[in-house]
């Protein structure tokens, strides 16, 4: 609850500091207001309570969800630098823009009442939209951030029919009232909550890109400014599955077997999807978008599998794809300023190629081992906390029997070694521009922070247990 | 605790040493190793020839699933053991007339691959196994794809994709393990002793045994897993070829008596057979190539080929002898083998060539090498009062009481591998000499400091092999009541 109010405030205080000539206050004033939430989060530990009419819950898991949300946040907004000597950019809203979108995340992630989830999403999904058309005179941006709002503003349609059906069917938009109703043993799903629960799975699978409803993807992840694109595929994903999880073990658990052969089918899907369509593409950003496909792949495992060890999984992978893959858009942010190939595509603007990355461990040592790890990370190799997110998803799967979700996801994990070992092999085999690239000081800790904190969690990864 | 400083050290050492500058790092990585090989030796002076686990530490990992940081040295580690402890100085030591890029890189990352080593050969519970496991694979592909031949990136990178695949289907089964042991303290277990205890249904050991199976013989390899091999052995720089025929192979054959016979001896009953045949046919095939080779690297890479499937089809024999036999010839071979690869080596240097066809003579001006090479070979074909002889009598023994023909095809790795090494020998050592190799200095004393301990354990093990037999037999013997056929004795 804190966060909400605190990220409302400073959101508003962000806007009116735009007035001011200098820019420079900008940066450290967000940077700060994001650590103050991140720390009044945790002002509750260890207490349960329900916000404005039972609408809102926070507890360990909605706090441990939020501060993956705000630290995320706070990494990518580190990065966010350019910002600040680019004449063309608006610092002051995109900063405000982000903590709202913050808001509506952790709406999503403590949600107890549908209508709240709805408020959440909505509040994430349009400042993303914004967000992805902030590059304004980018042609790519304008056309990712429309086909971003019209898709989006569909499934939202889609999503809200949905919650009508479910209330239509149970008489409750709260998740115990849908709970106490969904369960029939007798005959199952009344076609009505099933319709409607699949509609709103709908929903929210658009938001975190799993097919077949990822089309949007690659187009606005490459479309986006980096450091958007970075910023929507930690923390959208990481609160569309807070959102999901909590919606299918508290309202759903009952019911599982009704739903989890379509969810499985969904997650089969999108695991091929994902990671075969990755191996095919020649710019990295593009890599990353059918990566992120992917990603949200092996954490729907955990919710096919629904069980003792979900929430475990699901939390360990959210917090080790973000720190690695904030980590892979830091560098490629340098990588793309500095040293991005003369060749533009039709747009004017550079592709972002796995080229670019040719030699890079040679000239710039550290920022070579940051995307390694990284990418290390992002492929389930041990020492990295990646290998163990996946051991997570794994043992659910296990648990629950799901052997040939299992074996598919097995599959795809050594496709996708190789489109992320593309980038190492460019990096540490391949010659390239012997010009070492700068790395500021704010990139190198960041760089720092996200690598040490994936082999950290590699090593030890009972570290987080406290946590769960 | 003894088994902690052995992981942990190389580790730390490794990190320490990326920070030595100069020409120096090939001396601090030298010394390095060599303290690790005192902790080595005296885990196998002070080593208690019985069953259990010793030097031991147990720390917990992950609570919350009961997975543990343990690891000990018991009868069938304590080779292994020795030998990783044993050969990684003498690799560094065969650099010494090398210079590589960036060294303190190379040295470290040599010293890295020896503590996920170390870890692999000690784990005691399954989850450990497999994170040092795939941790080994991190040093050896970039070992390999940073200082390796021109054609190394696609080379090594299929290495690399191959074993993680195998790997990924033991982590499955490894996964399935842990969930059928019985839950204690709110979890279950993932000792590698509490999945001894198991009793699994046969379709499910079925399974098992199959995935547990490809990644062991991805990783030695068996036929017909072996297709990464030969480039990557010839692709790597010489020291990454040794630690990946010397030591790494041995993590397959390890795999197999560790898990496999023990935890799956229905599985075994009804596919040991097949994998006994694929060994088989991988013993053949390989020395047949061998025999057709003319670079020396690509040879002797299939000869490890084919030794290493006579060392499976010893253990899946389900024999008391077999078992041994593969045990002592995992070390004998390590030694052997990073001798050849140092001969190929050596000759390269001088030369700048390792085929055949363009050497010869080499003889004529080395003394030295000349008696250090016939004694390598001697070892790899087996000759008695040498290492590889005893090692390869307990493996055939086993096969043969197995079944008697298959023991006799495997039987031909003698002939076969005395054929093409000898034939090796004749071609480079004998004949005329060449434009490359007219002015063939011999060995350096750094040179002939390397093959100097080698000598030793080839006639330390090839005449009093009880000084090896006996730490392993009664390790051995306690894993054969998991297995429950008929044992047949040493004695």
């Amino acid at each position: 609850m804190l966060p909400i109010v605190l990220l409302s405030v400073s959101g508003i205080g962000l806007l009116f500091l735009g007035f001011q000539k200098s820019r420079t206050l900008l940066l450290p004033a967000a940077l700060l207001f994001l650590l103050v939430a991140l720390a009044a989060n945790f002002y509750d530990w260890n207490k349960t309570y329900l916000y404005f009419n039972d609408m809102l819950r926070t507890d360990n898991l909605s706090m441990v969800f939020t501060a993956i949300v705000l630290g995320s946040a706070f990494l990518v907004i580190a990065l966010s630098t350019r910002f600040i000597e680019d004449e063309e950019a608006q610092p002051a809203e995109y900063y405000g823009i982000i903590m709202f979108s913050l808001v509506g995340a952790i709406m999503m992630i403590s949600f107890e009442n549908l209508i709240m989830l709805f408020v959440g999403v909505e509040t994430l999904s349009i400042a993303m939209y914004i967000l992805t058309g902030s590059d304004k005179r980018n042609l790519r941006s304008n056309e990712a951030a429309l086909k971003y709002f019209l898709m989006g503003a569909f499934t939202t349609g889609i999503m809200l029919f949905g919650m009508a059906l479910l209330y239509g069917s149970t008489g409750s938009f709260t998740l115990a009232g849908i709970a106490a109703n969904a369960v029939n043993p007798q005959q199952g799903l009344s076609l009505l909550l099933y319709v409607g629960l699949l509609m709103l799975l709908i929903g929210l699978l658009f938001k975190v890109s799993a097919a077949p409803f990822h089309f949007w993807t690659p187009d606005v992840y490459d479309g986006a400014p980096t450091i958007f694109t970075a910023f929507m595929s930690t923390v959208v994903k990481t609160a569309g599955f807070a959102a999901l999880f909590k919606l299918l073990s508290i309202s759903f658990g009952g019911v599982y077997t009704f739903w989890w052969t379509i969810l499985a089918i969904i997650t089969a899907i999108t695991l091929v999807v994902g990671n075969v369509t990755a191996v095919y593409q020649n710019s990295f950003k593009r890599m990353m978008s059918y990566s992120s496909i992917s990603h949200a792949g092996y954490l729907l495992i955990g919710l096919a599998a629904l069980g003792a060890q979900t929430k475990q999984a699901i939390v360990f992978y959210s917090l080790a794809y973000s720190v690695a893959t904030i980590s892979a858009f830091g560098v490629l942010l340098l990588v793309a300023q500095q040293r991005s190939t003369q060749t533009l595509s039709s747009t004017g603007v550079a592709n972002e190629g796995f080229d670019d990355f040719n030699g890079l461990a040679r000239q710039n040592p550290l920022l070579g081992f940051a995307m390694a790890v990284s990418m290390l990370s992002l492929a389930g190799i041990p020492l990295t906390a990646g290998f163990w997110g996946k051991f997570y998803i794994f043992s659910t799967a296990v648990e629950r029997g799901q052997i040939w979700l299992l074996v598919v996801a097995v599959l795809m994990s050594a496709v996708g070694i190789y489109y992320y070992f593309r980038v190492i092999i460019a990096m540490y085999f391949r010659d390239g521009a012997t010009e070492p690239i700068r790395v500021s000081p704010v990139y190198r800790y960041v760089l720092l922070a996200a690598t040490i904190l994936t082999l950290v969690l590699g090593i030890a990864p009972g570290l987080l247990q406290g946590l769960f | 605790m003894l088994t902690l400083f052995l992981i942990l050290y190389p580790a730390v050492a490794a990190a320490l040493l990326l920070i030595v500058k100069g020409e120096r790092v090939k001396q601090v990585a030298l010394v390095a190793a060599l303290v690790e090989l005192v902790g080595a030796v005296a885990a196998f002076a002070q080593f208690q020839p019985d069953a259990s686990s010793q030097f031991g530490f147990d720390y917990a990992w992950i609570n919350s699933l009961g997975i543990r940081f343990s690891a000990g040295i018991d009868g069938i580690s304590v080779l292994l053991v020795l030998l990783t402890g044993l050969l990684v100085p003498f690799i560094i030591l065969s650099t010494f007339n090398r210079q590589y890029d960036r060294p303190a890189l190379f040295y470290a990352l040599m010293l890295f691959m020896q503590a996920a080593l170390m870890g692999v050969f000690t784990a005691r519970d399954g989850f450990l196994f497999y994170f040092f496991f795939e941790v080994a694979l991190i040093p050896i592909y970039f070992l390999a794809a940073m200082w390796g031949g021109e054609n190394r990136v696609p080379v090594t990178f299929k290495f690399f994709v191959y074993t993680i695949f195998g790997s990924l289907f033991m982590l499955v089964a490894l996964v399935y393990l842990y969930y059928q042991t019985p839950v204690t303290d709110g979890h279950h277990s993932s000792a590698i002793a509490d999945f001894y205890q198991l009793k699994l249904t046969p379709a499910a050991q079925g399974w098992v045994f199959w995935a547990f199976f490809i990644a062991f013989a991805i990783k030695m390899p068996v036929f017909p897993f072996h297709t990464w091999q030969p480039d990557t052995y010839v692709e790597s720089p010489t020291p990454a070829t040794m630690l990946l025929a010397g030591i790494m192979l041995k993590m397959g054959v390890y795999g197999l008596i560790r898990f496999i016979l023990p935890i799956v001896p229905l599985g075994v009953e009804t596919w040991g057979k097949t994998a006994i045949i694929l060994s088989v046919i991988g013993i053949v095939y390989g020395s047949i190539i061998a025999i057709r080779q003319r670079d020396m690297k690509r040879l002797i890479a299939y000869s490890s080929f084919s030794h290493v499937g006579l060392m499976a089809a010893g253990v899946f024999s389900q024999t008391e002898t077999g078992m041994q036999g593969a045990l002592i010839q995992m070390l004998a071979h390590g030694v052997n083998v990073v001798g050849m690869f140092f001969v190929a080596d050596v000759i390269f240097s001088r030369t700048n060539t390792r085929q055949l066809d363009q050497l010869g003579g080499i003889t004529r001006t080395t003394p030295k090498l000349t008696v250090y090479f016939m004694i390598m070979l001697l070892g790899s074909v087996a000759l008695p009062l040498t290492n590889g002889f005893i090692g390869e009598f307990l493996l055939l023994h086993g096969v043969f009481t197995y079944n008697h023909y298959l023991g006799l095809a495997a039987g031909f790795t003698i002939i076969f591998g005395a054929v093409y090494m000898l034939r090796m020998f004749q071609k480079s050592m004998f004949g005329p000499t060449s434009v490359r190799t007219g002015t063939f200095a011999d060995l350096t004393s750094s040179e002939s400091l390397v093959f100097v301990p080698l000598v030793i354990m080839v006639f330390w093990m090839g005449i009093y092999p009880q000084t090896f037999l006996k730490v392993t037999e009664p390790a051995v013997v306690n894993l054969m009541k998991y297995i429950g056929t008929s044992a047949v004795s040493l004695k």
